[in-house]
């Protein structure tokens, strides 16, 4: 493989192992896993279907042809720009696919019957995917870059949504009978996600400068932090219970303030108190990374001690800090589906309610979003760390 | 005027700096030339207060440097460090405008003093105004740690091995450039380097330090022609110190009248260089040019009966 970084525009001509395996996994998909899944109803054992039972006979042929020449493509074709495209195509194809399966599948005027993409179809997807990444990566865009592919992936994404391609599959069939929860339960993750993150930066960004600048409570504060980190997340939901409820119970008004044993916060807090550790340590290890001579020059030249902080430290150690703020974004996200545990709310609500149902659906509908936005928040947070660092450091 | 009476630093039990006592003479250039470990730098880091002394006091124009707030004190002081110390967020005229924007300057009038700086330092002010100080390579660097020290026209101007990171082509550059800059300002500079000869080039007096103490403040022909003691001998380099002598002064007084063959050597130029030209070339002598004329020779005899100690 070409070094990330030094953009090479083609690769050298032999088969790489990235796309030998790429294209093992998507021939697998494509020839020997259904394509699709059709269900008598929502909760039932589903039956499989191969692709060309999926799809009207000629429309089979022709998607299973022109996904064999994009693996052999993707395999053989050393220009990058080609490769992209045909990842993308690809991909594209078989969202389109997938939701013509639906219509395909569904026998006319059955509302209970219910069609979901068979492993087939995450595999070749997956397979793409990994492709398509693989290019982006190689092409090595500017951080701009990359917000530009994040937006029109989000936009073709929406697209699909918005044309109704899906609409047909089981998981979209969940989301159409709940819309409206669902909303209000990804609102409160968002919330719970961002809100927790922006009260840990709250306090957490200050003592990380505390730490910084008093020496002897570095290493106390750190180890708290990180004891907290060690214990598991339901284990600090229960242990914050009992607390919660006491206070509750016996603190006037705290109630009235949405204080409870279970629900939003005790969720709340553990996800502040795991999100405090990164973003503590990242601050101080920032404002420690500083060069010296940056920090004797702001002393010599006559900075007081809050001027070298604001003008001079803070801003120095911003994309270190940041790399602390995307750290806990991501990992709150994906901890927030825990709180559903304890009545906290969230995408969560969706898993562990398509859990006990055994609909699979439901647990997708739950899982997808949460797995989009923590990658969303993964590419906006490292692009924007990059465009910060780059201004003074070159690398933009 | 930097009165310096002797100071002391310790650090736990040991002296950095010991009962140190100068007297920098205002718009004169001192160095402070010593071994690494010397104090050399505690000494300097002591005149704007990075460091308190433990003892001892240090006066600035008559007034003692305590009787300001540390970070008042250092606005009016220039501080240039080795590796320049830019501040890497910040454009070069942002870096520029450090001490004027803290002393609260309108923003037309350092705008003008940016501009007027960069023309100073041989940098043109629409092409580097913006730049970040990355794009930049290291001797304009250097400059700009330089202008950003000069920026609210500082007496005095403190420089820690200011061209210690520089490449010795670009350091003599450098070193010419301050001492131009110097002269047309009039600031009293106080440089530490443990460079002999840089210190030998730029001093107009020259404090040697050795584990703390203060071993002979004099004036360069003194320190080459009487060292105190051997260390500062080593220091010289005993098998140099005739060329260091011949160092200091070029060749315009020497030039007498008579005829020369051979490429000319500028009236400039240092004893040092002229004697080694002759030597190189195998001349006994070489025809002296000033501006456009030639105003006569320089002979090896009388470089040689230069270098004998004074």
């Amino acid at each position: 493989m070409s070094a990330i970084g030094s953009p090479a525009k083609t690769l050298p001509r032999r088969v790489d192992k990235l796309g030998a395996l790429v294209a093992s996994i998507a021939l697998g998909g494509l020839y020997l896993q259904p394509f699709a899944l059709l269900r008598a109803n929502r909760i039932v054992a589903p039956h499989p279907q191969a692709l060309w039972n999926s799809l009207p006979t000629f429309e089979a042929t022709a998607v299973a042809v022109a996904l064999t020449l994009a693996i052999f493509a993707l395999l053989f074709c050393a220009r990058i720009p080609v490769r992209l495209g045909i990842a993308v195509g690809a991909a594209l194809l078989l969202g389109i696919e997938a939701g013509r399966a639906g219509a395909h599948l569904l026998p006319a005027a059955n509302t209970f019957a219910r069609v979901s993409p068979g492993a087939g179809f995450w595999l070749l997807l997956c397979a793409f995917l990994i492709a398509l990444a693989d290019g982006l990566v190689r092409l090595g865009l500017s951080p701009y870059a990359r917000l530009g592919a994040l937006a029109v992936s989000c936009a073709a994404i929406g697209l699909f949504l918005a044309f109704g391609v899906w609409n047909d599959l089981s998981m979209l069939r969940e989301y159409h009978n709940q819309a409206e929860t669902f909303w209000r339960e990804f609102r409160t993750h968002v919330a719970l996600a961002g809100g927790s993150l922006a009260a840990a930066a709250a306090v957490g960004i200050p003592l990380g400068i505390v730490c910084y600048r008093v020496e002897r409570i570095r290493p106390s504060l750190l180890n708290t932090l990180n004891v907290i980190q060690t214990v598991p997340s339901i284990a600090l939901f229960g242990l914050l219970m009992a607390p919660l409820a006491w206070i509750a119970a016996s603190v006037p008004g705290a109630r009235a303030l949405g204080v409870a044993g279970i629900g939003s916060a005790p969720a709340f807090i553990a996800l502040f108190a795991y999100a405090l550790l990164p973003i503590v340590a990242n601050t101080a290890a920032g404002l420690e990374g500083i060069p010296a001579q940056a920090r004797d020059a702001a002393l010599g030249v006559g900075m007081t001690s809050p001027q070298r902080l604001l003008q001079v430290e803070l801003p120095l150690a911003f994309p270190v800090i940041l790399t602390g703020i995307r750290i806990v974004l991501v990992q709150n996200i994906g901890l927030v589906v825990i709180a559903a545990l304890i009545g906290g709310g969230g995408l969560g609500v969706f898993i562990f309610q398509g859990i006990s149902q055994t609909a699979p659906d439901l647990v997708l509908l739950g899982t997808l979003p949460v797995v989009a936005m923590a990658f969303t928040a993964a590419i906006l947070l490292d692009a924007l760390v990059d465009i910060v660092s780059g201004r003074f450091r070159g690398k933009a | 005027m930097i009165e310096i009476q002797s100071v002391t630093k310790m650090f736990a039990a040991d002296a950095a700096v010991k009962e140190v006592s100068l007297t920098i003479e205002r718009g004169q250039i001192a160095v402070v030339v010593g071994t690494s470990g010397s104090g050399k730098t505690t000494l300097l880091r002591m005149i704007n207060r990075l460091i308190e002394p433990t003892s001892g006091a240090i006066r600035i124009a008559g007034r003692d440097n305590r009787s300001l707030p540390p970070h008042e004190l250092r606005r009016g002081i220039g501080y240039a460090i080795q590796g320049h110390g830019l501040f890497p967020h910040r454009t070069v005229a942002e870096n520029i405008a450090t001490v004027p924007r803290l002393l609260g300057w309108d923003k037309l009038k350092i705008s003008r003093r940016t501009d007027e700086l960069l023309a100073l330092f041989h940098l043109d002010p629409a092409t580097f105004r913006d730049r970040m100080p990355h794009q930049l390579s290291g001797g304009q660097q250097q400059r700009i740690g330089v202008a950003r020290a000069l920026a609210a026209g500082p007496a005095v101007l403190l420089m820690d091995e200011p061209f210690g990171a520089l490449d010795p082509i670009i350091r003599a550059k450098a070193q010419d450039d301050l001492l131009e800059i110097q002269r047309r300002l009039g600031t009293t500079v106080v440089l530490v380097t443990h460079d002999m000869e840089e210190a030998i080039h730029l001093g107009d007096k020259i404090a040697v330090m050795d584990q703390g103490a203060l071993l002979q403040y004099d004036e360069p022909q003194e320190i080459i022609a009487n060292p105190a003691t051997s260390f500062v001998e080593t220091l010289l380099g005993s098998s140099d110190r005739a060329f260091r002598l011949l160092s200091l002064e070029n060749i315009e007084a020497l030039a007498e009248s008579g005829e020369a063959e051979g490429p000319t050597i500028a009236a400039e130029t240092s004893r040092r260089d002229a004697l080694g030209e002759l030597l190189w070339s195998g001349r006994a002598a070489a025809p002296v040019s000033k501006r456009e004329g030639i105003i006569g020779r320089v002979t090896r005899q009388a470089l040689i009966e230069k270098a004998a100690r004074p």
